[in-house]
């Protein structure tokens, strides 16, 4: 297959795959096979188109002209390569999740469930391999309302106004501001391609610079740097599952994804590191970090605070892109990659905890490691990996962030990682101290019988852990691809 | 016969019109109305290829040479148009068949085609006329036609609203025919480009611009331009299903091709932008619809009405990519009119099956629907979807033009006003989402089926078009883009 048709056949494969699971809407099990097929097949797909980005090459296609000038185009470049490797790559260990977790809640609308997450994937898709704005818009629209049933899935009031703050925030952001940054952007350079070493250098003043990257950084909502994170604890309401592809899988990765891609690609990152109006975002980046892990230090229910804990450790990646040097440019390629393992694992631990003890609070959690070892014990190393701790790979990508930070004497940012780090520590350890070492309560001293969650979802979250240590280990394809992004060799 | 194309479309649903009188049989009539419609639309498309490489094409009826006779001149911008008015009407009027037999009573069926027959004329024959009167006579056709249509519609209070907009238009029509008449009488001429050769020598400008405001508020009124569009919602609301698809995607956008006409073609730049300020003018009228029409689609309960004044609010970004004068505006301008048109058809067709089913579109009724009508529910999210200006729709395409050409301009707060605007097209299309998707369905709506294919189609046909021509808009850019070019080399 050429490099071209294999793109193009990772856009089409999950949509196959979506009119497939509709279309077996009446045997469970066909359409669970379909998805895990599509899932393992998408996947395959990405990873051969590995070796030929990694040696160098950027294949891409262009497909329809949109207007004119202007085409639906796809190029794979480093960035883009690792998102597609790690969206494809999770959505196999979510979708063996999800079939524990709606099977044993006994969820409805399960064929829905499954056409919008296949869904999802292709628009993913197509942000990873966007090869101009124009394209990268149309898929994180897309990927926006693809994901709209799933966050509302449960169809109650509760559930509907969730999905408002979700829509209204993410689709007002992204029409109002990236849209605007867009259109200022073709207007003013003539191309809106992603080019090595940024587009707009030289085409702006100063202050234009400062307002753009404003725009297009507020106008990601996705990326969730405060005050556009609400949608991100609001759409906890959906089943956990969701929870995990909005915070590790696709959505809040396509937004800093996003980001990064933009900083480099668009106004390039040795052209605007003389620029003084951009020097805001570093601090926006920073109070973002120190300002959700408050937030999650001071709350009881486990999902939302797993869910700030995503908004602190997202701002990470923007600041480590705002940050400008070629270090932190590849710690933040690897947070992306290693936020994302490490957070799917807690959210899948959150999930089997919900399943099979119906446990919600971080309070509720006193000995329940005793009961559910291997999902406990996945929490544990999820949690190490978020704080930035051996041998978890979200070591690799910290330490990266802060050799920038540190070679550049951005002293600033060196302490806010350190107080971020701190802080994920606080509200991530005690959850671990109170399943492993706290005898749990008998309230009323009657007697719950419960033991792990279904076996798909031990396997998963076990898979996602197994894979946080592993890449510690073996980072080199990870490190090479955000390497070349930088252009450190 | 192909010479005679740009009488031929005019005249055959004109003359069809009195044989379905005399027929006095629906079913004949309704066979009659898809063949004439049918034949405009190949009629229409091979007038575009005759001049897609930038010919006109000067047809004299009668043989008599303008500017003594009447003359219908093609050239790309009204072949454009054609070619929009007659591609609405052949899908409506296949749609019709079965909304009409729903929603009017039997023994009208042949009248309600023979109105939608004239209506068509009238269209067709205001777009391609040469001729200042024979266009006012053409409108007149259309317009009367159209109060009909309207006042057939089986809610009593489409008599109403028929006959305001009876009132309003009489009032725009009168405006019309004053204002040419003041051109007449200063340049001695009826014939269009005669005219605007004229013009340049008229000494006494006072009756010219006398003129040109006439003319501007008469054709305002006619294409809804906030704040003169009170004749719209009722209209719109209480007609038939059919007629309202039809007329929002054609009689409004019919008028703003008379507007770029007189302004563009007749006027000429140098005389009316500079004497007036119709460019602000325009501007602020432009964006108060957007912003007050959409606000006011919020609080509507009968989700037709709520986009009938969306139709106001889409007018303003027309008219909006008009006021800033420029080759991209009016580029932005004319493409927002061939897919509004686009949306707003398959919008109010959709709407129709639901009424069909249903007997009304109140929110209240509605709740729930889309589990009994899951392709209608889902074809409204789409078009839904392209009022907001969600890329992969058309509503996309004309959102970056209107944007890049306000930036162009060097207005950055109107770009921004018109992003900002299309928030509240995401406020009013989820309302309708919540209420079709999230609402238990009552007992009435529990029963319904789904509608019929021959409805369902048609309108998917325009769902399709609308994401089509939103992912290669080569063929609505490239020739809105041509239009503006005709436009103002016409003027420059």
């Amino acid at each position: 297959m050429t490099p071209a048709a294999t793109i193009i056949a990772a856009l089409v494969v999950p949509l196959i795959g979506a009119v497939l699971i509709a279309a077996a809407h009446r045997a469970p099990n066909a359409r669970e096979t379909v998805t895990l097929v599509t899932a393992a097949l998408l996947f395959l797909l990405v990873v051969s188109l590995t070796p030929a980005v990694l040696a160098g090459g950027r294949p891409g296609v262009t497909l329809l002209a949109v207007m004119p000038g202007l085409a639906l185009k796809f190029e794979v470049e480093p960035l883009g390569m690792l998102f597609g490797l790690i969206a494809s790559g999770l959505w196999i260990v979510n979708s063996l999740y999800s079939i524990g977790y709606m099977r044993g809640n006994n969820e409805a609308h399960q064929t829905r469930y499954y056409v919008c997450f296949a869904g999802a994937l292709a628009s993913a898709m197509g942000i990873a391999f966007a090869g101009n704005l124009l394209t990268l818009f149309l898929f994180y629209e897309a990927l926006t309302l693809i994901t709209y049933p799933l966050v509302t899935h449960h169809g109650t009031p509760e559930a509907m106004r969730a999905g408002r703050l979700y829509l209204g925030l993410l689709v007002g952001s992204s029409i109002v501001f990236l849209l605007f940054a867009i259109i200022w952007t073709w207007q003013t350079t003539g191309t809106i391609d992603f080019v090595q070493g940024g587009i707009l250098g030289g085409k702006v003043t100063n202050a234009a610079t400062g307002v753009l990257l404003a725009l297009y950084v507020f106008g990601i909502g996705k990326a969730a740097v405060m005050p556009v994170h609400r949608w991100l604890p609001a759409a906890m309401v959906a089943p956990t599952p969701v929870s995990a592809l909005l915070h590790a899988v696709a959505v809040v990765k396509a937004g800093v994804f996003s980001v990064l891609k933009i900083v480099v690609y668009v106004f390039g990152v040795d052209a605007i590191a003389g620029v003084t109006s951009v020097d805001w975002l570093p601090f926006a980046a920073g109070f973002t970090i120190i300002a959700a892990s408050i937030v999650a230090l001071r709350s009881d229910n486990l999902k939302r605070r797993l869910a700030y804990s995503t908004v602190s450790q997202l701002s990470y990646v923007v600041l480590a892109a705002a940050l400008l040097t070629p270090w932190s440019i590849v710690g933040a390629a690897l947070h992306i990659a290693t936020h994302a393992l490490g957070k799917i694992t807690l959210f899948f631990a959150a999930g089997a905890i919900y399943t099979a003890a119906h446990k919600t609070e971080v309070s509720q959690l006193d000995g329940i490691g005793r009961r559910m070892p291997w999902t406990m014990s996945a929490f544990a190393i999820g949690s190490l990996s978020i704080i930035g701790l051996p041998p978890a790979v979200g070591f690799v990508s910290k330490w990266y962030i802060l050799s920038g930070a540190m070679a550049t004497g951005q002293w600033g940012a060196v302490a806010v990682l350190v107080a971020g780090t701190l802080l994920s520590a606080g509200y991530l350890l005690p959850i671990v101290y109170r399943a492993f070492f706290l005898s749990p309560a008998h309230a009323g001293g009657h007697h719950e019988a419960y033991g792990e969650a279904p076996l798909t979802m031990v396997v998963a979250l076990s898979a996602s852990a197994f894979g946080t240590v592993a890449l510690f280990f073996y980072p080199e394809a990870l490190l090479a691809l955000s390497r070349q992004l930088a252009g450190v060799g | 016969m192909a010479p005679h194309f740009p009488i031929l479309q005019v005249v055959l649903p004109l003359i069809a019109a009195p044989v379905m009188v005399l027929m006095r049989r629906g079913a004949v009539a309704w066979l009659l109305a898809v063949a004439v419609s049918w034949a405009a639309l190949v009629m229409s498309l091979a007038l575009l290829a005759q001049v897609a490489d930038g010919g006109v094409i000067s047809y004299a009826i009668g043989n008599w040479p303008p500017p003594w006779g009447i003359e219908y001149r093609i050239d790309r911008i009204n072949a454009f148009l054609l070619v929009l008015v007659s591609l609405i009407a052949s899908v409506v009027v296949i749609y019709s068949r079965a909304s009409v037999a729903a929603e009017v009573p039997r023994e009208q069926h042949y009248l309600f085609y023979t109105m939608y027959a004239l209506c068509l004329a009238g269209l067709l024959g205001i777009t391609s006329t040469g001729d200042g009167f024979n266009l006012f006579v053409f409108l007149e056709i259309s317009s009367l036609s159209s109060y009909v249509l309207i006042a057939l519609g089986r809610d009593r209070r489409a008599l109403m609203a028929s006959y305001q907009y009876l009132i309003m238009g009489t009032i725009g029509a009168t405006f019309i025919v004053i204002g040419v008449g003041l051109l007449y009488l200063m340049t001695g001429t009826l014939n269009l480009a005669d005219m605007a050769a004229r013009l340049p020598g008229v000494n006494d400008a006072r009756p010219v611009l006398a003129a040109l405001a006439f003319l501007t508020v008469g054709i305002c009124l006619k294409l809804a331009l906030f704040p003169l569009h009170l004749w719209l919602p009722n209209a719109y609301a209480y007609a038939p299903s059919v007629v309202t698809a039809f007329l929002a995607a054609t009689a409004t956008k019919v008028s703003v091709y008379v507007l770029l006409r007189f302004y563009y073609s007749v006027f000429g730049e140098s005389t009316v932008f500079a004497a007036l300020p119709m460019r602000d003018i325009l501007l602020v009228l432009s964006l108060a619809a957007m912003f007050i029409a959409s606000t006011v689609a919020i609080f509507q309960d009968n989700v037709k009405r709520m986009f009938a004044y969306s139709s106001v609010a889409q007018i303003g970004y027309i008219t909006l990519g008009l006021s800033f004068d420029s080759a991209t505006g009016l580029t932005a301008g004319i493409v927002h009119l061939f897919n509004h048109a686009l949306t707003k058809a398959a919008l109010f067709l959709l709407l129709g099956g639901v009424a069909l089913r249903l007997g009304g579109v109140r929110f209240e009724n509605i709740g729930g629907i889309a589990r009994v009508m899951p392709f209608t529910a889902f074809g409204i999210v789409l078009g839904g979807l392209s009022l907001i200006g969600v890329p992969a729709t058309v509503g996309f395409v004309s959102k970056w033009y209107l944007v890049l050409a306000a930036l162009e301009s060097g207005a950055w707060w109107i770009a921004f006003l018109i992003v900002l605007s299309s928030l509240l097209a995401v406020v009013y299309v989820w309302r309708v989402v919540e209420v079709a998707y999230f609402r238990e369905p009552d007992a009435t709506v529990a029963k319904l089926k789904e509608a019929p294919l021959e409805m369902l189609i048609p309108s998917w046909l325009m769902i399709a078009a609308c994401i089509y021509f939103g992912l290669d808009s080569a063929l609505t850019v490239g020739g809105a883009s041509q239009a503006a070019a005709a436009l103002l080399q016409g003027v420059r």
